[in-house]
């Protein structure tokens, strides 16, 4: 590569470049230091963890992502595999149902979760009809948990059909000709296979639940997770400080787990090949 | 022909549809209501368009605004994303790596922190906070690493050096290489990086409610007005609304998908955007969002 060549690369770059420096990391180092300019000084960075009611939002927040991830990964891990793994008429129909809400926003999302089990949705028709009680769930912490289930569900499926495809299926036949049953070749060799790819999927679904909050915001105010927290301080309590603090700490426990989870998914990937 | 299947696929078949059904009724649902003359009648109470009507003469400015912000939105995305992506594709340095890595930075930071930034930082900037413009940079950030990711990952796929080696060695320029040979070859990158640029842009919602104001409001920021404040079938007549102008979208995407580059077609569907170099999917995992 000569001189003009490089001057060439380097100008195509540039424009990218600067918007990303000017919108981007200028205005996070400022974020950075707003947040340690409130009430209580550089300590905001540490009160999520000290103060009792951003602690609370904290732990309700970190444990809605595990639940979502987990519950996602096993839905989408059985779902995805039985559409790699058999033929039969409508396939390729029910994949594409399967992946249409991929982006569907957060706001919408949270009316599906009315619509399901809102003070008019389907779930308390159907339990007021069996069990003669209306079951509304959806303006809580279980209605969130449902909204991100069907967020995360598309996607995932789409991540593990990928990954499925790639497997050899001569490995299960070995595995099964040498005695192994069902529950054992997917413990013993499906489940390993997709391992990285499963790590990968469930370190997006984490991430999207720790950050995301269209969701909440349509469904109610008063849930408790940290996304809700940072938006009531900065509006409502007008504490941009605070507001900065807690969104710098909720983007660094979400950028961590993103990157532990890709070390993992790469050491597994090192460790089968 | 046709062997006889088993207890666990019928099994395993039902779990699979009843996933299925959890996806798709509530869209169902919520689009019949948006036409339902009275919800709680149901539609034994008749069928109307009024909803969608009130619809179109309170909220028609949403939809405008946040259409013109997709489209600008593609037109920043494209002019700063694809000579990025090329850059990348054929720099092999240490810098170019960590320059990708960076890129990817606001789709994993929550979008809530981003607007916040943003706001701090240009908030005073009277003019630029009250105009669309001040969104629209949002989104540029947000969805700029789809459209590098999705072209990269197709000029990942192809031997783009011998290409213009060859071409150069003819004589070709570089403004002639670039239009003649790296364009046209990351097409189906393009597309794909298009479409998801603008579905994201259309239902953008973690930002855009922090940086709107009251004179610039979104589609998403419409929407989440209508279910807080409107009744049920007015929230659903918009959803449709938005629905009408979403799914042509994500099928078009699921089309173009499918359609990238027939021998890596598997390949690039395989992983998520926030994954290493070369194994960026043109069309899944928009993260954020929810």
């Amino acid at each position: 590569m000569d001189r003009q060549d490089r001057l060439t690369l380097v100008a195509l770059l540039a424009p990218a470049a600067i918007v990303f420096i000017a919108f981007f990391l200028i205005p996070l180092a400022r974020l950075f230091v707003i947040g340690g300019t409130g009430a209580l000084g550089w300590s905001a960075y540490t009160a999520v963890f000290t103060e009792p009611r951003y602690l609370s939002s904290l732990v309700s927040t970190v444990a809605l992502a595990a639940a979502t991830t987990v519950a996602t990964l096993a839905i989408s891990g059985v779902a995805g595999v039985f559409l790699v793994r058999n033929r039969f008429r409508g396939r390729e129909v029910l994949t594409a149902l399967l992946t249409l809400p991929l982006a569907f926003p957060g706001v919408v999302i949270g009316f599906m979760v009315i619509m399901l089990a809102g003070r008019q949705g389907l779930v308390p028709e159907l339990t007021d009809a069996l069990f003669g009680e209306r079951l509304v769930f959806a303006y809580s912490m279980a209605g969130l948990f449902v909204g991100y289930l069907y967020f995360s569900i598309p996607r995932t499926i789409l991540t593990v059909m990928a990954a499925a495809e790639k497997l050899d299926p001569r490995i299960e036949e070995a595995a099964r000709s040498l005695g192994a049953g069902p529950l054992r070749v997917v413990r013993d060799v499906i489940v390993p296979a997709l391992t990285p790819a499963l790590l990968a999927a469930g370190a997006i679904c984490f991430a999207t639940a720790m950050g995301a909050f269209g969701t909440a915001f349509t469904l109610a105010t008063k849930i408790n997770v940290l996304p809700m927290v940072i938006y009531t301080e900065f509006t409502l309590q007008a504490n941009v400080a605070m507001a900065a603090a807690l969104s710098f700490v909720l983007g660094a426990i979400t950028w961590a787990v993103l990157a532990v989870a890709r070390t993992a998914a790469g050491n597994t990937v090192a460790a089968a090949g | 022909m046709r062997a006889r299947r088993s207890k666990a696929f019928w099994a395993l078949l039902a779990f699979t549809l009843a996933v299925c059904a959890f996806l798709v009724v509530p869209v169902a649902m919520s689009m019949l209501a948006g036409v339902t003359r009275n919800y709680f009648v149901g539609w034994r109470g008749g069928l109307t368009l009024d909803w969608v009507i009130k619809v179109w003469t309170d909220y028609r400015h949403t939809i405008g605004l946040s259409l013109q912000i997709a489209l600008a939105c593609l037109a920043c995305t494209l002019m700063l994303g694809v000579p990025a992506a090329y850059v990348l594709a054929r720099s092999r340095s240490r810098v170019a790596r960590a320059i990708e890595e960076l890129l990817v930075m606001p789709v994993a930071v929550p979008g809530l922190a981003t607007a916040l930034a943003l706001i701090v930082t240009f908030g005073g900037w009277g003019g630029l906070r009250t105009s669309w413009v001040f969104i629209l940079i949002g989104h540029v950030l947000f969805t700029l690493p789809f459209m590098v990711r999705s072209v990269l990952a197709v000029l990942a796929s192809i031997d783009l050096r011998t290409l213009e080696e060859g071409a150069r060695s003819l004589g070709a320029s570089f403004t002639q290489r670039f239009f003649g040979i790296v364009l046209p070859n990351c097409r189906s990158g393009i597309v794909a990086g298009s479409l998801m640029v603008v579905t994201l842009s259309l239902g953008e919602f973690n930002m855009t409610l922090l940086l709107h104001t009251p004179l610039t409001p979104t589609l998403p920021v419409g929407l989440a007005d209508a279910y807080a404040s409107l009744r049920i079938e007015v929230g659903s007549a918009y959803t449709l609304v938005f629905f009408v102008i979403l799914i042509p979208l994500l099928v078009a995407l699921q089309w173009a998908g499918a359609g990238v580059s027939p021998g890596t077609a598997r390949r690039p569907r395989s992983d998520t955007p926030l994954q290493g170099r070369g194994s960026c999917a043109p069309n899944v995992n928009p993260p954020g969002g929810g």
